[in-house]
């Protein structure tokens, strides 16, 4: 890869992570937060976007950027109230920044009247003109600082060609007196005078004549100063421009000397440089100081002391007294102390979360491996089991070890690919704002958990489910702000997002506290659609998840915000594909929440061994609810070879696995085989009838469709410890199977 | 032998290109990401030129260079600052300061190099 395009896609990551630092800053100070730290936390972002931006020529980007660092400069430094108004427009301008680094980065456009509304009101703040630019829009970059300070040398206006009649001088003589200032900023004037060499023959002179006898001299002091003749055809201003670094720390005179070599005046061009030197100088540094500095080198009152000869600095004309040649000597750095000590106060860097990058593709690797091990230390375990070894025995005890070591570097390895669900609850505070304004009602999100780990492919693939539950929760969810004052509620509606681990998963929720799901509405469209039967009795628990129907749409003219083409069974599918369940509980008046389990990671599932039909097969613990023997008493033969079971007084429908599958032709005896009771997605009930219960165990996830193909009723498969591929079952699917009668055999149908 | 050059950036862009720039021109380059961070790897490193950033967590750039000018064994290293704004009261900022000179963001490989030349001995 170029190096530069390499560098180009660091910074467009590292753009997200000041996005999202800016942001939760923002967001902070909305709260109320008002650290210093925190306000120069969300300008170093800007700040940051910004300098990336300028290297790669992001025009667009820098120009906004710079608005938006000018207002936050403003807040930084007390300028501009951080009013909750103030903060709702950074908030803006942060969600158009966004927009436009996505923009640079994937091609394609931006709103530009939102970008230009938006820095027109922050630049309203500030009533800096600079950042408004004038009229020509974005078009522009501003890098020109307002005040154009004298110091400041335009070399591309000092360049503007002279007058056409101005005679060309010779040759330059310049007097260049460094003061000690120069050299304690480590300037040098032999850099200087080969910088002045680079540009034409120099003729250089020493003028010693300030040097003081030794007693008198302060070894920081400055006592030297040179005259430079340069030949050639440099300009003043190539000649300026080698002391830019250094012109408020010395004397320099340029003159100009003619072919009679004669000083000359040269016409006064646009561009007065002595005088706007002259100025700086007055300005910046009182030059009676700095006279006073010359006229006093008795700054070191102690007698004196071996050091540098007079004859020795003669020597080395160019190469004044160093300053840290004369350390010893030097005023004991009093700053010194105070610097180390700030440094020691300040946590060492390590502290600061030491992490490495890794590439994602080595992780995965390194979890195959470990998937790997986990199913040769089941099949050696498997082995030894078999040559019958004794349990006390030394090579069981090691491999008891191995057993645990296995599971915790597998642990350990999952914990490498867990991410904090923040990187998903961030984007949702703008998604929020943006439906606030849309819907014209008052929303405050409410986000708990943040730090909740999970896999990183669950946490990539949470993100469209949860964008559009929250538009549901705040589109159909929440009431106007006239209905909620009319019902006594506080007339901002809040939706609270929330992830927390349970018993092995990751469960998250978006609660609203709106009017609750219409049951009545929601069971009058189904039946409109044709959905459900007219007469259908259900019950609310029912209802509500009819919602999650393809084809349903609570909105009566296909909303602009939930009408994205995506329906809630589009949510449900894409939560079960990650292996989650999704329930809803409402209360009317009251508000729904929309509840998800998700398995922390995609790769390892406990699941039940069981047998059917000769056949070993996995059912994924977490669906499970009990195990049961069933009696010939509470089984009920529905016709067409369904059967229905009795448990606790209500009838559940039996699934006969074996002969769903279709790894046997005869439906087995409900007597001579094992029961689990599973729940699927929405609480529906099913009960599996199998051969046998093998044990209980924890399976590596091997994909079928990727290996394979996809097969109906098979969510994956594994490699047990005897070396057999073993199929995990897809309980929603068989479960989803044992409600449509017509297709009881899923290998046929499908 | 080549001349080491410390970078202090908190910014991973502003860093990599940097180490690009002056590595392609045969400097050594040593990073750092921010003050605190810099001032650590002068306990270790004597460069021959610094480049640093101005605003960074933790220390900023004017309190570095503060505490690099306070260090005996390090105040004579000429120190170049990196600054999005070639605005006076910024430079004038970093001068007072003790930065030896500036360079202006978005800057090319040629003005970093030929910025480095003119301050290293």
């Amino acid at each position: 890869m170029d190096p530069m395009a390499e560098i180009k896609a660091t910074f467009f990551q590292e753009c997200e992570e000041q996005l999202a630092e800016l942001e939760s800053g923002l967001l902070a100070m909305e709260g109320g937060d008002t650290e210093s730290e925190t306000v120069n936390a969300v300008f170093r972002a800007v700040h940051s976007v910004k300098g990336g931006a300028g290297a790669f020529g992001l025009d667009d980007l820098v120009h906004f950027a710079h608005i938006f660092e000018t207002t936050l400069d403003e807040v930084r430094s007390n300028r501009l109230a951080a009013s909750n108004e103030v903060v709702k427009a950074l908030l803006r301008s942060a969600d158009v920044l966004a927009d436009l680094v996505r923009a640079a980065r994937d091609g394609g456009g931006v709103d530009q009247a939102r970008c230009d509304a938006c820095a027109a009101e922050l630049s309203a703040f500030t009533g800096i003109e600079d950042a408004a630019d004038g009229d020509d829009g974005m078009g522009e970059i501003d890098f020109q600082p307002m005040q154009m300070a004298p110091l400041d040398l335009d070399l591309d206006a000092a360049e503007a060609p002279p007058e056409a009649a101005a005679p060309e001088p010779a040759a330059w003589s310049l007097r260049f007196k460094p003061r000690p200032e120069l050299y304690a900023k480590a300037n040098e004037t032999v850099l200087l005078l080969r910088e002045l060499a680079r540009l034409g023959e120099v003729e250089v002179e020493l003028d010693a004549s300030d040097l003081p006898l030794l007693p008198h001299l302060d070894p920081e002091g400055a006592y030297l100063s040179w005259n430079v003749s340069v030949r050639g055809d440099a300009t003043e201003a190539d000649l300026r421009e080698v002391f830019e670094f250094v012109d408020a720390d010395c004397e320099l005179d340029v003159q100009a000397i003619g072919a009679d070599g004669e000083p000359m005046e040269l016409p006064n061009s646009e561009l007065d440089i002595a005088a706007l030197i002259s100025m700086a100088q007055s300005a910046s540094e009182a030059p009676a100081e700095a006279a006073a500095n010359l006229d006093a080198p008795l700054v070191d009152p102690d007698p004196p002391e071996p050091g540098p000869g007079r004859a020795e600095l003669a020597v080395v004309d160019i190469a004044p007294p160093e300053p840290a040649a004369a350390d010893s000597a030097a005023a004991p750095p009093a700053n010194a102390a105070n610097a180390r000590g700030e440094a020691k106060n300040a946590p060492p860097a390590a502290a600061a979360g030491a992490t490495i990058r890794v590439d994602l593709d080595r992780v995965d690797r390194l979890i195959d491996l470990v998937g790997e091990l986990v199913i040769n230390q089941a099949m050696l375990a498997q082995r030894v089991n078999e040559a019958g070894l004794a349990r006390a025995s030394n090579v069981a005890g090691g491999l008891d070890e191995l057993e645990q070591l296995t599971r915790e570097i597998q642990d350990s390895v999952m914990a490498i690919r867990a991410q904090p669900v923040k990187s998903v609850f961030q984007r949702m505070p703008r998604l929020v704002r943006e439906l606030a304004n849309i819907t014209g009602k008052q929303v405050r999100l409410i986000t708990e958990g943040e730090g909740t780990e999970v896999d990183k492919t669950v946490i990539e693939r949470l993100t469209d489910p949860l964008t559009h539950m929250l538009r549901n929760a705040i589109d159909h969810g929440l009431e106007t702000p006239e209905k909620r004052l009319a019902a006594g509620k506080n007339p901002e509606g809040s939706v609270k997002l929330s992830a927390a681990h349970r018993s092995g998963r990751i469960v998250i929720e978006v609660a609203d506290d709106g009017g609750g799901i219409n049951r009545e509405r929601v069971k009058q469209i189904a039946i409109d659609k044709g959905l459900i039967a007219a007469e259908a009795v259900l019950t609310d628990e029912e209802i509500d998840n009819l919602i999650f129907l393809p084809g349903f749409s609570t909105a009566s003219a296909i909303s602009d915000i939930s009408g994205r083409g995506v329906g809630m069974d589009v949510v449900k599918r894409s939560i079960q594909d990650l292996g989650g369940r999704i329930t809803i509980t409402s209360r009317p008046g009251l508000g729904s929440t929309f509840s998800m389990s998700l398995p922390l990671t995609l790769a390892v599932l406990d699941g039940m061994v069981v047998t059917a039909g000769q056949q070993t097969l996995v059912a994924p613990l977490t669906s499970i609810i009990e195990t049961l023997q069933p009696k010939r008493d509470d089984v009920h033969g529905l016709g067409g070879g369904a059967r229905v079971i009795s448990i606790r007084g209500s009838y559940v429908p039996l699934v006969d696995v074996g002969l769903s599958l279709g790894y046997r032709a005869e439906p087995l005896d409900s007597e001579q085989g094992v029961a689990l009771l599973i729940e699927g997605e929405g609480g529906s009930r099913a009960v599996l009838l199998v051969d046998a219960i093998q044990g209980q165990r924890q399976v590596v996830i091997k994909s079928l469709e990727a290996n394979y193909r996809r097969v109906p009723g098979i969510a994956a498969a594994t490699i047990l410890g005897d070396g057999r591929v073993a199929l995990i079952l897809d309980i929603d699917a068989l479960v989803a199977a044992s409600r449509t009668a017509e297709a009881p055999r899923l290998l046929q149908a499908g | 032998m080549s001349k080491t050059i410390l970078t202090v950036d908190d910014s991973r862009t502003m860093r990599d290109m940097l180490r690009l720039a002056l590595v392609d021109a045969g400097f050594n380059v040593v990073q750092a990401e921010d003050g605190v961070h810099g001032l650590e790897v002068l306990a270790g490193e004597t460069p021959d030129v610094i480049v640093t950033d101005i605003n960074m967590p933790r220390m900023d750039g004017y309190g570095f260079i503060e505490g690099v000018r306070a260090d005996a064994r390090c105040r004579a290293i000429p120190i170049l600052v990196l600054t999005t704004e070639s605005s006076a009261e910024k430079k004038m900022r970093a001068r007072d300061a003790g930065a030896t000179g500036w360079i202006v963001k978005p800057f090319n490989p040629e003005k970093l190099v030929e910025a480095i030349r003119r301050v290293a001995a």
